[in-house]
C-alpha cells in the first residue's frame, strides 16, 4: 500500500472507544497488550524496558503485557489497575480507545468513568471460574452507563482445554443473568489473551466456534448508529463576537443534525428564529450533526448566552427543575441529602438539592435496599430539584443530553455522576421543600430583638398562629380568609392574609405552576409566615397546598405548635358552582395541566384542626367557627 | 465508505478537542496556552484558531523558555506567532538562567526541574493564570495514559495522581479555589500518528528540525545529539555528518535526533508506519528513573 492510499484510508476510519474492567487475574491487561502488541501497537523499546521489568516483579512470565497498561508507581508496585488508564491502538479500519479500568467493587466509579464514553465494553470471564460476581458487576454497570456493545470475552480457554462444553455453559449463564439488564447488542467469544486464540487470529484450538475473533469483532461491529442523530440539541458553549456584525453560537452538537435556513428554538426562552449559517475555519456547512463543534449564525437578533440551547421547535427536550436520576456516587464523602450541591448538565452548573433517595443498588445482586445516604462507589435512584430548570432527554434515548456530574460547593471536588431517567413525570416525583443550604437540624439564625415573644402577645393580646387553609380551587378558602381578616380586625387582632395571586405577581414572579415551583412557592410562604408570627402576627394562608408532604414540611417551618390546619372541604361539583376564575372550564379544555382535583391529585388532611365542610355551611358559619377555635385555643383572644 | 452523517476519527477527535479549549475560555477567568513550538503545539494552535473562528483566540499563548531551545525554533516562533497575529509571552527563569544552570554540570533533572518545572510553576502563579493548556497526549508516557484532560493542581502546581476527579462523558469540571489551577490537555487522545496526519491534512507549518537533514551530531550512547550550541569541553567525540531528524523538539542538549531521509510529512509518516522507537526515547529526561515522569508531574511538570 503506497502512503496517499494509506492516509486516504486512514482518513475515512472510524473511531471507536471501548472500555474494559478487570484486575491482572481476570487476564484484562494480558488482553489488552495482546491487542496492542499484536496489532504493532506496542514499539519495540516499549517492549524493552517491560522486559527489564518483568524480570523484576513478575519472574514467571516472559513478557508481562500487564506492565505496559498499569502505569502508576503504585499500580506497578502491587500489581493491580487503580485508575482509569486510556490506551491507543489503530488498525487500518479503526482507530481504538481503550479505557482500562480496575475491576473490584471499590474501584466501581472508576468503571463507571471508563464506561461513560464507551460504545462498546469488553466483559472478561475466566472459563475456569464462570459469572462471578464482578462480571455481573461490570455488565450492570456497563449497562447502567448505556454502553451499547458489549462482548463477552471468554478468557483462559486453554486451561480448560478449549472446551465447547464449558464456553456453552457460560453463555447460557450469562444470558440468563443479562436478560435483567438493557443491553442491546450481545456478543460471544471464547479466547485465551496468553496465547492469543481468537484475539488477533481465529484460533486453531477451537475449531467449533465459527464467529470472528475478537479484534476483527471490534474492527465491524456496527458502530453509526450509536449517537442520535434525531434530536437536534446544541447547548450554547460559548458566544463569538468578533465585531459588531457577527455574533455567532459555538458549541458541539450533542446529537442530531442541523441545516442552513433551518427553524430553531431558542431554550428556555421559547423564541424562534432560522440558521443563518453553519460557521467553520475550513467555511460555511449546508448541513452539521453530531459530535460536531461548529459555530451558528441567526437570522435574528435573540439573546443567547451560555447554557441556553438550541432546539427545533417540534423536538424538544424536557425544560424541568425536578428530575429523577441514577446516581453512581465517587466521593470519600457521602450524599448529604440536606445539603445544596452543584449540577453541571450539558453548558449549565446550576445549584440543586436532593428531594428523595428513593433506593440504592447493590452492585452485586442487583437488589434494591432503602437508604438514607450514598456512600463512595454506592449507586441509587435520586430525585433532585435544580434551582434553574434543565434541558434534558432520559439518558437511555441521549446520552450526552441525559448525563449530568455533581459538584460539591466546597471542596470543588466531582462527587457524583447522573443519568437522567424518564419514570414518572415530574408532578409525580417526591419533592423536598425544607431549607436548602443549612442542616434540618441546625438552628435558624434569627434576628437580634429586644422584644420578648411574651411582650409581643401582651401588646398584641393574641398567640401567633398560622391559619392554613388548604382546599381545592374555589372551595371557598379565599373568601373564608378575607372575612375572617375583616372579623378578627374588626375584635382587635393584628393579622394578614397571604394568598398565592398576590405574591406570584411579584416575589415568586419566577416561579411557574411545575410541581417543583409549587413547592419552592409554598417553602417560601411558609418562611414569611414564620417570620409574621415570630413578630407576634396571626397570619391567614390561603393555599390549595394539595400534598399532605408539602403541608408537613410547611408545619415543620412554622412551627407546629404554630400550624392550624384548616380544610376547606368543599365537593368537586360546587366548586365548579362557585368558581370565577374559569380554570375549571380551561382545564376541561385541556388548556391547563396540573388542577388539583380535575387533573392532578388532591390529598385531603387526615386530621385537620378545623373541618369546613364547605357544601354544608355558609361563609360566615366557616369564620364563625375559625374564630371559635381560636378563642378555644386560647390564640385570639388571649385572656 | 462513510456515508454523509459520519466522520473520521480525526474530524471526531478535532471536534472534541475543540469542545474542551471552548469550555476552558468559557469558564475560566483568565486561561493561557502553553506554547512549546513543538508539532504538538502547532496543532493545539491551530484547534484554538478552529475553536473561535472568526474571532481570534481570546488568551495569550505562553513559551517557557530555557534558553537551550533551538535556534531554528527560536526563528520559527517568532515569524509563526507574527503570521497569526496571536499574543505571545515569553518566561525565563531569569534567576536559574543567571546562575547558569545547565545539563552538563547538573544533570539533566536538575536542570529541567529548575528551568522548566519551575520556570512553568512561576509562571502560572505568577501570571494569576486559572487554565494552562499544554499540548500532551496520552500515548507519550504510561503516567500520561493516567491523568485527566482537566488536571487539577494545588497551589504549588502539584499533581496528585492517586486524587484525581473522576472525568466522566464530556462534562469538565472547572470549580478551583483561588491558587490551584487546572491543566488541560485537550489532544489527550490523540495519537503521534493522528498528530502528523494532521499536519499533513491541515497543512500546518511546523519547524524544519522535524525534517531530515545532513546535521553535524554527536554520536554518543547510541543518541545523536545535535550541535547547536556550546557542549561540555570534556566531550572527545568528534562530530559527525548524520542524515537526521528530530522527532520531538526540546532543549537542544536533551533532545537526540534519529537517523532518517524523511524530507516532507508524508515521508515521516510512511517512516512512522514502520517505525517501532516511541518518539519519547529520544528525550533523556524520560527514562532517568523508572517513573519519571510521574514523580517530575508530581512536582508540576506538565
Amino acid at each position: 500500500m503506497d502512503i496517499e492510499e494509506f492516509l486516504n484510508r486512514n482518513q475515512t476510519k472510524e473511531l471507536l472507544r471501548l472500555s474494559t474492567a478487570g484486575s491482572v487475574d481476570d487476564g484484562k491487561s494480558t488482553l489488552i497488550g495482546r491487542l496492542l502488541h499484536d496489532s504493532k501497537g506496542i514499539y519495540e523499546d516499549q517492549l524493552d524496558s517491560v522486559k527489564k521489568l518483568s524480570g523484576k516483579i513478575n519472574n514467571d512470565v516472559s513478557i508481562d503485557f500487564s506492565l505496559v497498561t498499569d502505569g502508576l508507581k503504585a499500580e506497578r508496585e502491587q500489581g493491580i489497575t487503580i485508575d482509569v488508564a486510556y490506551r491507543y491502538f489503530s488498525t487500518p479500519k479503526r482507530k481504538f480507545i481503550i479505557a482500562d479500568t480496575p475491576g473490584h467493587e471499590q474501584y466501581t466509579r472508576n468503571m463507571a468513568t471508563g464506561a461513560s464514553t464507551a460504545n462498546l465494553a469488553i466483559i472478561l470471564i475466566d472459563a475456569r471460574n464462570g459469572v462471578i460476581t464482578q462480571s455481573r458487576r461490570h455488565s450492570f454497570i456497563s449497562s447502567l452507563l448505556r454502553i451499547p456493545h458489549l462482548v463477552i470475552a471468554v478468557n483462559k480457554m486453554d486451561l480448560v482445554d478449549y472446551s465447547k462444553a464449558v464456553f456453552d455453559r457460560i453463555k447460557s449463564e450469562y444470558v440468563e443473568f443479562a436478560a435483567k439488564l438493557q443491553i442491546s447488542d450481545l456478543h460471544f467469544i471464547p479466547i485465551s489473551a496468553l496465547h492469543g486464540d481468537n484475539v488477533v487470529e481465529k484460533s486453531k484450538n477451537m475449531p467449533w466456534h465459527n464467529g470472528v475473533p475478537l479484534l476483527e469483532y471490534l474492527e465491524e461491529v456496527y458502530i453509526a448508529s450509536d449517537r442520535n442523530l434525531i434530536d437536534f440539541r446544541f447547548p450554547v458553549q460559548y458566544v463569538i463576537r468578533p465585531h459588531l456584525d457577527f455574533r455567532g453560537f459555538s458549541g458541539q452538537i450533542y446529537s442530531g443534525i442541523i441545516r442552513k435556513g433551518e427553524e430553531v428554538m431558542v431554550l428556555p426562552s421559547n423564541r424562534k428564529t432560522h440558521v443563518k449559517s453553519i460557521v467553520t475555519y475550513e467555511g460555511e456547512l449546508d448541513y452539521a450533526f453530531a459530535p460536531q463543534s461548529v459555530t451558528i449564525t441567526l437570522e435574528d437578533e435573540v439573546d443567547i448566552s451560555r447554557g441556553n440551547m438550541l432546539v427545533h421547535p417540534h423536538n424538544h427536550p424536557n425544560v424541568q427543575r425536578h428530575f429523577e436520576a441514577m446516581v453512581v456516587w465517587m466521593s470519600e464523602a457521602p450524599l448529604d441529602p440536606e445539603r445544596q450541591y452543584l449540577v453541571k448538565h450539558a453548558t449549565q452548573t446550576v445549584p440543586a438539592r436532593v428531594d428523595e433517595i428513593r433506593y440504592k443498588v447493590n452492585v452485586n445482586t442487583l437488589h434494591r435496599e432503602s437508604s438514607s445516604s450514598l456512600n463512595i462507589n454506592e449507586i441509587g435512584r435520586v430525585v433532585f430539584t435544580s434551582k434553574r430548570p434543565l434541558f434534558f432527554d432520559p439518558y437511555s434515548r441521549n446520552r450526552t443530553t441525559g448525563s449530568f456530574i455533581i459538584i460539591d460547593m466546597i471542596s470543588n471536588n466531582t462527587v457524583a455522576a447522573g443519568m437522567i431517567l424518564d419514570r414518572e413525570p415530574e408532578s409525580k416525583l417526591p419533592v423536598n421543600i425544607l431549607p436548602l443550604t443549612e442542616k434540618k437540624t441546625s438552628a435558624r439564625k434569627e434576628t437580634t430583638s429586644l422584644i420578648g415573644e411574651d411582650e409581643r402577645a401582651r401588646r398584641f393580646r393574641q398567640k401567633p398562629a398560622t391559619l392554613w387553609l388548604t382546599g381545592l380551587v374555589s372551595s371557598g378558602k379565599k373568601e373564608i380568609s378575607v372575612a375572617l381578616e375583616k372579623r378578627l380586625f374588626d375584635m382587635g387582632a393584628t393579622c394578614m392574609v397571604l394568598e398565592g395571586s398576590s405574591l406570584r405577581t411579584r416575589l415568586d414572579n419566577e416561579l411557574d405552576y411545575s410541581f417543583a415551583d409549587c413547592s419552592e412557592h409554598l417553602r417560601r410562604v411558609a418562611e414569611i409566615a414564620y417570620l409574621l408570627n415570630r413578630n407576634g402576627l396571626i397570619t391567614i394562608c390561603s393555599f390549595v397546598s394539595p400534598y399532605e408532604i408539602i403541608r408537613k414540611q410547611v408545619s415543620e417551618i412554622i412551627g407546629q405548635d404554630r400550624f392550624i390546619e384548616i380544610f376547606a372541604d368543599s365537593s368537586l361539583a360546587s366548586c365548579r358552582k362557585r368558581d370565577k376564575t374559569g380554570l375549571f372550564e380551561k382545564a376541561d379544555r385541556g388548556e391547563i395541566e396540573n388542577l388539583a382535583g380535575v387533573s392532578y391529585p388532591y390529598e385531603s388532611p387526615k386530621a385537620p384542626q378545623i373541618h369546613l365542610k364547605m357544601d354544608e355551611i355558609s361563609i360566615e358559619d366557616a369564620v364563625n367557627s375559625i374564630v371559635g377555635y381560636l378563642a378555644d385555643q386560647k390564640t385570639f383572644p388571649l385572656s | 465508505m462513510p456515508d454523509k452523517y459520519t466522520i473520521s476519527h480525526l474530524r471526531q477527535l478535532e471536534a472534541e478537542s475543540i469542545q474542551i479549549i471552548r469550555e476552558v475560555a468559557a469558564e475560566f477567568e483568565k486561561p493561557v496556552m502553553l506554547y512549546s513550538i513543538g508539532k504538538d503545539s502547532s496543532v493545539m494552535v491551530r484547534l484554538a484558531q478552529k475553536a473561535f473562528h472568526p474571532g481570534k483566540i481570546p488568551f495569550p499563548l505562553m513559551h517557557i523558555d530555557t534558553g537551550y531551545k533551538f535556534k531554528d525554533m527560536y526563528r520559527f516562533r517568532d515569524e509563526y506567532i507574527k503570521s497569526i497575529t496571536a499574543n505571545l509571552i515569553i518566561y525565563r527563569n531569569e534567576k536559574a538562567i543567571g546562575e547558569k544552570i545547565n545539563p552538563f554540570d547538573y544533570g539533566t533533572q536538575k536542570c529541567c526541574s529548575f528551568l522548566k518545572t519551575q520556570a512553568l510553576v512561576d509562571s502560572i502563579r505568577e501570571g494569576e493564570y486559572d487554565a494552562a493548556f499544554g499540548g500532551a497526549r496520552r500515548d507519550e508516557e504510561k503516567s500520561r495514559a493516567k491523568e485527566r484532560i482537566f488536571s487539577f493542581r494545588d497551589k504549588f502546581g502539584q499533581w496528585d495522581p492517586k486524587n484525581q476527579r473522576p472525568e466522566l462523558w464530556n462534562i469538565f469540571n472547572c470549580k478551583i479555589n483561588k491558587g490551584e489551577s487546572i491543566r488541560v490537555f485537550p489532544i489527550s487522545n490523540w495519537t503521534e500518528l493522528d498528530v502528523w496526519q494532521y499536519i499533513y491534512m491541515e497543512n500546518i507549518p511546523i519547524v524544519p528540525l522535524y525534517f531530515a537533514e545532513e546535521r553535524e551530531m554527536i554520536v554518543r550512547d547510541k543518541q545523536l545529539i545535535p550541535l547547536d550550541g556550546p557542549v561540555p569541553s570534556g566531550w572527545k567525540d568528534k562530530p559527525q555528518k548524520v542524515m537526521c531528524r528530530f522527532r520531538t523538539l526540546g532543549c537542544y542538549p536533551c533532545t537526540g535526533a534519529v537517523r532518517s531521509a524523511a524530507r516532507t510529512v508524508l515521508e515521516i509518516i510512511q517512516e512512522m508506519m514502520i517505525e517501532r522507537k516511541s518518539e519519547r526515547a529520544t528525550r533523556i529526561i524520560d527514562h532517568d528513573a523508572e517513573g519519571s515522569m510521574e514523580d517530575k508531574k508530581r512536582e508540576g511538570y506538565f
